[in-house]
């Protein structure tokens, strides 16, 4: 027996702290389910099915048109669609339509925006404003656009002014309640922090409610612009001799099925471009929301 | 107490009318010294954060009255600053403009003089270096961890030299480690600045290490139910936790909350359910 006390392994771990670090280790491969519950996915196969989700659809349509199961008056193929838009551009009407009905759903979007604006401020900032403005919007909201047309006709005319009013009433409530939902969801500490530093309630509003809301503001306003669209062919049915809405009007007289396509089609691309560019400006405008370190 | 900063005078508060009227604050009386650090510390539900919200002004108490600096309080103002426990940063601007922004309010720019804009900007850049923040100054709070945006949140109400500050349990979302850096830090803006500092926690070693006094409250109804010196030295270090007398305080303050909670452990039910061989909690037969 030693009179040395032996290492036990407990006084001699902190020793291996200095130790060379471990040779690497051997790795497994990463496991890539498909049907893992919210479980990422890398990246090739996202760019893979997106353009599956994308092509497939198409690729469908292509060979229904092709096979000659389905009668081209109920289903052009897209090569007769692309021609159809074609003719459309070269009549030098296709620019024109779309200028128009851009100008109209843009113009009736902004007028909504710039209404309910400070209206869902104040619904959203007062609990009085509240009180006396929401049950009334609640309930104008479900009356449908479509049916106020007869009475847009007889106080508006039928000028540009009416389509612009349809798609006005179609947007303006929806978005009134929208931003008020927006201003309420400020967290009450970012407001009470601000009055506890001595903030008046016009600050309250300038300083904190509205940067706040902002970028709630502006997601509501894109939407908004998706629910503008919908109504463009609604409003287009007024007394309209141009626009895409009324080229698809139109094209159903005539059955120019595959004219009726290219205007769906294109609304849809126009609607998707618009959006993009609203998100766009959403990440410009509001760079903190859109950091990741 | 002479000149008490803050006095509480048998303040009431109910919530609710008729018959579900709850009293959340009953008959509260309190002096606050000028300087003091005095923490809050209860069961859920006892009116700590409802008697901090009407110090603040933030809540209207029902009776009683409330004194700062002996007149009374009305609504929130800048002499009383408060920190939540969290979303009460602005994410749309810096950590340096979070700090500045009460510069910006007419309280702060009414009457200013060049050489206050010039003061200010170096309480800013030295209220950074107190709090460690000056490599993210120009960082927005979403990118930092938590106990640095609460570091952020006591600067931004520090800015304005406020006389009082009010802390809704400031830490409660923070790990341990990083709490305890917090606790020694918000004891050296307490010397530094010489403010009054209320803080509400349901932690009763924060409320032990941090406060001078220690207000134990009772819920249901919500009230003051025995106030505590803590009799340790004004200058605290974190191994004072594990001395005799903190220890002992920290006995008496717990059982007083248990006792004062209405909830407790019943150890015994528990050992019945688990060995009953009629339940579902019962080993099974493989087992």
């Amino acid at each position: 027996m030693s009179a040395l006390p032996t290492l036990s392994p407990a006084t001699r771990a902190p020793a291996a702290a200095h130790a060379p670090s471990p040779a690497a280790p051997v790795e497994h491969p990463e496991p890539q389910p498909w049907w893992g519950v919210r479980t990422p996915i890398p990246p090739q196969r996202t760019l893979l099915l997106m353009g599956l989700g994308l092509l497939l659809p198409l690729l469908g349509w292509l060979a229904l048109a092709g096979s000659g199961w389905v009668e081209p008056v109920f289903m052009p193929g897209p090569l007769q669609v692309l021609e159809r838009l074609h003719g459309w551009y070269a009549d030098d009407a296709l620019l024109g339509d779309i200028g128009i009905s851009v100008l109209r759903v843009v113009a009736g979007w902004a007028l909504a925006a710039v209404i309910a604006l400070p209206l869902g401020l104040f619904i959203g900032t007062f609990r009085s404003v509240q009180a006396l403005l929401e049950p009334l919007t609640e309930f104008i909201r479900y009356m449908p656009a479509a049916a106020f047309i007869p009475l847009v006709m007889v106080w508006v005319g039928i000028d540009e002014g009416a389509k612009i009013a349809v798609i006005f009433l179609g947007t303006f409530f929806q978005m009134v309640l929208m931003m008020a939902e927006d201003v309420r969801r400020v967290p009450a500490a970012q407001i009470e922090a601000a009055q506890t530093l001595g903030a008046t309630r016009a600050e309250l509003i300038e300083r904190v409610i509205i940067p706040s809301a902002k970028p709630a503001l502006l997601d509501t306003l894109r939407v908004s612009m998706g629910c503008a669209w919908t109504f463009l062919v609604v409003a287009e049915l007024v007394a309209a001799s141009s626009g895409l809405g009324y080229a698809i009007l139109k094209a159903q007289r005539f059955l120019q099925t595959d004219k009726i396509f290219a205007g769906i089609l294109l609304i849809g691309l126009i609607g998707l471009v618009i959006d993009q560019l609203l998100r766009w400006v959403h990440r410009r405008a509001f760079p903190y929301l859109h950091t990741r370190d | 107490m002479v000149n008490p900063k803050l006095q509480i005078q048998g303040v009431w508060k109910f919530f609710g009318r008729g018959a579900k009227r709850i009293t959340a604050l009953q008959d509260v009386h309190l002096d606050i010294a000028d300087n003091e650090f005095v923490t809050l510390v209860g069961a859920s539900g006892c009116g700590k954060s409802t008697l901090l919200r009407t110090l603040a002004g933030l809540e209207p108490h029902s009776a009683g009255g409330l004194l700062c600096d002996g007149l009374p309080i009305t609504g929130p103002g800048p002499q009383r600053a408060m920190v939540f426990q969290h979303y009460s940063l602005y994410p749309w601007l810096t950590v340096m403009q979070n700090i500045r922004f009460c510069r910006q309010l007419q309280v702060h720019t009414r009457g200013r003089t060049s050489a206050d804009v010039e003061a200010a900007s170096g309480r800013a850049d030295a209220l950074l270096r107190l709090m460690g923040l000056t490599h993210v100054a120009a960082a927005y709070p979403s990118q930092l961890s938590g106990g640095m945006q609460q570091r952020v949140a006591i600067a931004r109400a520090l800015m304005g030299r406020p006389p009082v500050l009010l802390m809704d349990e400031p830490f409660g979302a923070l790990d341990a480690q990083t709490r305890e850096v917090m606790h020694d830090l918000i004891l050296h803006v307490h010397r530094l600045e010489r403010s009054t500092i209320v803080f509400v926690t349901h932690d009763v070693d924060e409320a032990l290490y941090l406060g001078q006094r220690v207000v134990l409250m009772a819920p249901r109804p919500g009230r003051i139910d025995t106030v505590y010196t803590v009799p340790l030295p004004t200058q605290r270090t974190q191994d004072m936790k594990l001395s005799l007398p903190f220890l002992a305080l920290k006995r008496q303050v717990l059982e007083r909350i248990r006792a004062t909670a209405g909830m407790q452990t019943d150890l015994e039910l528990l050992q019945q359910l688990s060995h009953a061989r009629s339940t579902d909690l019962a080993p099974g037969p493989d087992a």
